[in-house]
């Protein structure tokens, strides 16, 4: 059994092989490999026995289940207004440059993925990001800097 | 009008009261009829946005014969501006499920659930630790009632109660048609209740204390109190617990700047109030409503840059499934561009106006027709920042 299918086949066995159990198990898939490839949604059709059209058509609607892959450690900035007008801006800039990457982008060593987020709802404390599940509030780029480089030391 | 008035703070959602065992079991022992008297009196209406009657909600689903029925609490929370839900769920979580608890008891549920933004994944471990000791409870007390969580993955449009069952279903957040409306046809094609996280906790807060003294908080057609999340060119963003019934004017009082321009009430699917209307217009269901969402903008502010904001948002949110929203968002986001660019005349932003008229008339839900609030008020009221 190829590693992908054992993970599918634990999440199945955790949430169950009923249609309700697709969007769990694909969050599963995310949560463990960053993203979903042709190959894990394949699997998943396989195992709930459903079209993988099926499985491919839920997981595109839903931003936080990446169908590209993603670095270890996804940061998903707020663009949203109440962000942007606390310079969130800047904050993706920086971010930007100290990883030399461009939004959308993941760094060669697979660390880091940088992407933009609609309202992550901490509007009184912007700008906002979620490093994976983790929320950072109030950022400056003297903060992002700091957040990072302990990031790069875990 | 009495504008200089100071807004009347109020502490109920976040109060310690209303959380332990004994307090619950007395909240349970009431009739269901007692129950959705007591709501209808009070005059609760929806803390999510939309405003329809608690009351009826809770009795129309309890009509239903159908045995198997359900409690939805809808912690999809992602109106741009809001962000009232989250502190409740980290502060008094286990009112939430209390509140569950007492509409399961009154429309004859034995299974609710929580659908939670995948934005607020961060709070599972906590809401699983208070749903166990809820659970304990619920068995000490003899009462057949479970909660589960399911998460959400970033849609906006799954805050719409049909979506938001599709996405429990495990399928792509796409809105039902209405009717059937949930309380006959919800979560698993069955009747279900629906309501906001804050709405739960305000039903819970009204069985305890009685309808009359809710009833004593706010005007005729906006009952009671409810959280307000304040952002944008404020000295003092947060949540706050406020009566409603007041004016936009007295709103700014409190939290502006000195120079505030335009407020927008209840987020990017709200209105946008200018600053000539602050002093007739009055914040709830008689006025403009809102779910809690209240950004502040001073003069330093482009509402060109801010409707350009909210359209790139709904661009992205709308879930594609009809034609008005789908095209409509994009052509709108694109028509301001022109316009703005001189690729347009003026002229157009009409023809635009009419696109956001026709999408209210034919989106198929609250997304789509909604888009519409929040391109009139701000291109009506501020034109020339439109086209200079």
């Amino acid at each position: 059994m190829s590693e992908i299918e054992t993970l599918v086949k634990e999440l199945a066995d955790k949430h169950g092989r009923k249609r309700e159990s697709l969007i769990p198990i694909l969050q599963g898939v995310v949560e463990k490999e960053r993203y979903l490839s042709d190959e894990a949604m394949t699997e998943i059709a396989r195992e709930l026995d459903i079209a993988a059209a099926q499985v491919y058509g839920t997981a595109t609607f839903y931003s936080f289940l990446d169908t590209v892959p993603r670095g270890k450690y996804v940061i998903r900035v707020c663009k949203t207004i109440s962000c942007s007008m606390k310079n969130g801006n800047e904050v993706i800039k920086a971010i930007s440059d100290i990883l030399k990457i461009q939004v959308g982008e993941t760094t060669p060593d697979k660390k880091f993925t940088l992407l933009e987020a609609n309202c992550l709802g901490w509007c009184h404390k912007g700008p906002a990001m979620l490093i994976n599940d983790t929320p950072y509030t109030e950022l400056t780029p003297q903060k992002v800097r700091e957040i990072i480089a302990e990031y790069n030391r875990k | 009008m009495a504008n200089n008035k100071p807004l009347k703070k109020v502490d109920l959602i976040f109060s310690e009261a209303f959380l332990n065992r004994d307090e619950l079991k007395e909240v349970l022992s009431r009739s269901a009829d007692e129950v959705i008297q007591e709501l209808l009196d009070s005059g609760l209406r929806g803390r999510g946005g939309a405003g329809f009657p608690t009351g009826l909600k809770w009795k129309f689903t309890r009509d239903q014969k159908d045995p198997e029925k359900y409690v939805v609490c809808n912690a999809d929370e992602g109106e741009p501006g809001t962000f009232k839900d989250r502190e409740i769920l980290d502060r008094v979580g286990r009112k939430v499920f209390n509140g569950m608890a007492l509409c399961a008891g009154t429309i004859g549920a034995k299974e609710g659930y929580m659908y939670l933004r995948g934005e607020y994944r961060f709070l599972l471990p906590k809401l699983y630790q208070i749903l166990d000791e809820f659970h304990e409870d619920m068995k000490a007390l003899g009462i057949d009632f479970h909660i589960d969580i399911k998460l959400g993955s970033g849609a906006y449009v799954c805050g719409e109660e049909s979506a938001l069952f599709e996405s429990m279903e495990g399928d792509r957040g796409e809105p039902r048609n209405k009717p059937p409306y949930p309380t006959e046809y919800g979560f698993r094609g069955k009747p279900t209740v629906i309501n906001n996280v804050e709405t739960f906790v305000s039903a819970l807060i009204i069985s305890r204390i009685g309808a009359a003294e809710y009833q004593k908080l706010g005007t005729v057609d906006s009952r009671g109190s409810k959280l307000f999340s304040v952002s944008g060119d404020t000295p003092i963003p947060g949540i706050y617990e406020l009566e409603l019934g007041m004016t936009v004017e007295q709103f700014v009082n409190e939290f502006g700047d000195g120079d505030t321009k335009a407020v927008q009430v209840g987020g990017a699917a709200g209105f946008c109030v200018p600053r000539k209307k602050f002093n007739d217009t009055i914040i709830g269901f008689e006025g403009v409503p809102t779910g809690g969402s209240m950004m502040l903008f001073n003069s330093s502010r482009s509402m060109y840059n801010v409707l350009h904001n909210y359209l790139d948002f709904f661009k992205e949110e709308s879930c594609g499934q009809c034609t008005p929203c789908r095209v409509g968002c994009q052509q709108l986001f694109l028509g301001i561009e022109a316009v703005k660019r001189g690729e347009k005349p003026a002229s157009y932003l009409d023809t635009l106006l009419k696109l956001s008229q026709t999408m209210k008339i034919t989106a198929k839900c609250g997304l789509g027709q909604s888009v519409g609030n929040s391109f009139h008020s701000i291109v009506n009221n501020f034109r020339e920042e439109m086209i200079y």
